[in-house]
């Protein structure tokens, strides 16, 4: 029986997925080089950069990511610790919670949020700083299935218990413990964890728009309104910002794919 | 008397033991009940309420409005079409990336975007496309260039695609966008199914002198349907919940579920707010029953991918 090198119908179906990645990308790249009639040039680039609003926006997301990041990790790091220490049986609950972003869309969450702190008695949305607060609250629960499952794989790969009874006959306390032996053996699985969720902040639009608060997705939606050139230069840089945080993330856990879920 | 002292005591001990042992999880639970359970507890009991806050079934009957229906067939329809295109697409592509024996750079390469793609989405996503094959897009620009000139001397442009009744801020566009964060999905589920199947298999179905077609049908589908069902049910509630890549490319337009309860926040559109509530849980109803049965097949492909 003759046994072809390379399949037709294999490379076929490859190419085709292949274009479809880099075409979108090559029209998107190429409509952004050519804001200058007849030349290749970085004008949009420029006038982006150079936009304060942009500046502004994208400071504030980068700020929203990072709090989101460190709140997101004094949550869910503690509690899964304490689950794998204390509490095994709760494991299966706490997973399905976590995933519950999944099966309530951020149209809908939003709406809930909004419908819920906005009124008395809580009257959030009636301050910046208020509706900031309820930003944070809303980006932590939307990273959550991403945060948990990265720090869930890392401390099914480490002997929780061992190491903790380890640490206390050598006299540790609980915060110790977590402090010095637990996150040190977690360093990959936190910064994947880190990296997915300010991604996901960075890119988020629904809750901004909708809380009213600066920040990159409703600029990049009031942009797309009404600029032609410059939405590309912007895609493209938001390419090359989300795909170096999930490059780096495919990097560290070396190819394994298994805390991605789903887009949008 | 002392005894039942005792008893009170070791009681309290145990008591405190339990709390000792769930304390370190209480944080979390705040944090979900003031976040997760306390607005979807107020969009559940919304949707039961009229306007006084009485009970009512009123809200879930008035779903039967026809633009709230309309609304609902266009969501199920696009989720329907891309979860189809992207799971048959995906599938193919996996299927290349295993069994196809694609080279090795061109594996490593759709394996990798696959993880990026599929977590792509929002309003860059639309904006891609609008730049490749929008108005003035790219594509629509090289198409709209290729002109033959008829005997008379009289040009003719047949692949202006816009002359032609496409337009990318429909559901034909949609399509298009969603398949780009949708097949690479599919892609990533589907894989190690298709690196579980065993050469044995193969082997044996051709030993017996099946044919090719005859392997798939009996052999390699019966054990791969679980997982292809389960991701295409992951590609329809993507699809279905997707609110920013709609918005930015139709500017609105489009009437999908997710649209309308954006309207329906901005400013109350259906002219009964609690009517939003329930649309609201139309939707996290279809979702629910979507990802369990994702989950459910999940499982059941888990189990032979181990042995």
């Amino acid at each position: 029986m003759k046994t072809p090198r390379f399949n037709f119908w294999g490379l076929f179906w490859g190419t085709l997925a292949l274009l479809y990645f880099f075409v979108p990308m090559y029209g998107t790249l190429d409509f952004s080089l050519r804001m200058q009639k007849g030349i290749i040039s970085l004008r949009a680039y420029q006038i982006v950069l150079a936009d304060p609003n942009f500046v502004e926006s994208f400071l504030y997301s980068a700020t929203m990511g990072i709090i989101t990041v460190i709140i997101s990790i004094l949550i869910f790091l503690p509690t899964t610790y304490w689950i794998y220490l204390k509490l095994p049986k709760l494991r299966p609950v706490v997973e399905i919670i976590t995933i519950l972003p999944f099966i309530i869309p951020v149209i809908v969450y939003v709406f809930g949020l909004i419908r819920t702190f906005g009124r008395p008695p809580f009257r959030l949305t009636l301050t910046a700083t208020g509706t900031d607060f309820l930003m944070i609250g809303g980006y932590v629960v939307l990273s959550m299935p991403y945060m948990f499952r990265a720090i869930d794989v890392g401390m099914r790969s480490i002997d929780v218990r061992t190491l903790t009874e380890a640490s206390q006959s050598l006299g540790g306390n609980w915060f110790q413990t977590l402090v010095n032996v637990i996150l040190p053996n977690l360093r990959i699985a936190l910064l994947s964890g880190a990296l997915i969720t300010f991604a996901t902040v960075i890119g988020e639009l629904i809750l901004a728009d909708f809380l009213f608060r600066p920040a990159l997705g409703p600029y990049m939606t009031s942009i797309g309104t009404t600029k032609a050139f410059e939405p590309a230069a912007l895609t493209i840089m938001s390419f090359a910002l989300t795909w170096v945080c999930l490059g780096l993330i495919q990097l560290v856990s070396r190819g394994d794919t298994s805390q991605q879920l789903t887009g949008r | 008397m002392e005894n039942s002292q005792t008893q009170q005591v070791s009681r309290r001990a145990k008591i405190l033991d339990v709390l000792g042992n769930w304390i370190g999880v209480i944080p979390f639970f705040i944090f979900i009940i003031v976040f997760l359970i306390l607005p979807s507890m107020n969009l559940f009991i919304g949707a039961f309420r009229d306007l006084n806050g009485n009970f009512t079934f009123d809200n879930i009957i008035g779903l039967k409005d026809p633009a709230i229906l309309k609304a609902y067939s266009v969501s199920l329809q696009v989720s329907v079409i891309t979860s189809l295109v992207g799971s048959v697409f995906g599938f193919f592509v996996a299927y290349a990336i295993t069994i196809g024996k694609a080279p090795k750079w061109m594996r490593n390469i759709l394996m990798t975007f696959s993880g990026l793609a599929a977590n792509f989405g929002g309003v860059p996503l639309a904006f891609a496309f609008i730049a490749t094959i929008g108005r003035t897009g790219l594509i629509t620009a090289i198409l709209k260039n290729i002109c033959f000139s008829n005997a008379a001397g009289v040009q003719s442009c047949p692949l202006d695609i816009y002359d032609n009744g496409f337009t990318l801020y429909g559901v034909l566009g949609l399509t298009l966008a969603y398949t780009y964060f949708e097949f690479p999905l599919m892609v990533l589920i589907i894989t190690p199914a298709l690196e579980g199947l065993k050469r044995d298999w193969r082997e044996a179905s051709d030993n017996l002198g099946a044919s090719s077609w005859q392997y798939w049908r009996y052999v390699a589908f019966p054990v791969l349907w679980p997982s292809i069902l389960g991701a295409g049910l992951l590609l329809f509630g993507s699809a279905f919940g997707a609110y920013a890549t709609a918005q930015a490319l139709t500017g609105g337009s489009i009437y999908l579920v997710t649209i309308l309860i954006g309207q329906q926040i901005r400013g109350d559109v259906l002219g009964n707010p609690n009517l939003g509530y329930a649309l609201a849980l139309g939707m996290v109803v279809i979702m629910s029953i979507t990802i369990t049965g994702y989950t459910i097949l999940q499982r059941r492909t888990a189990r032979w991918l181990k042995s």
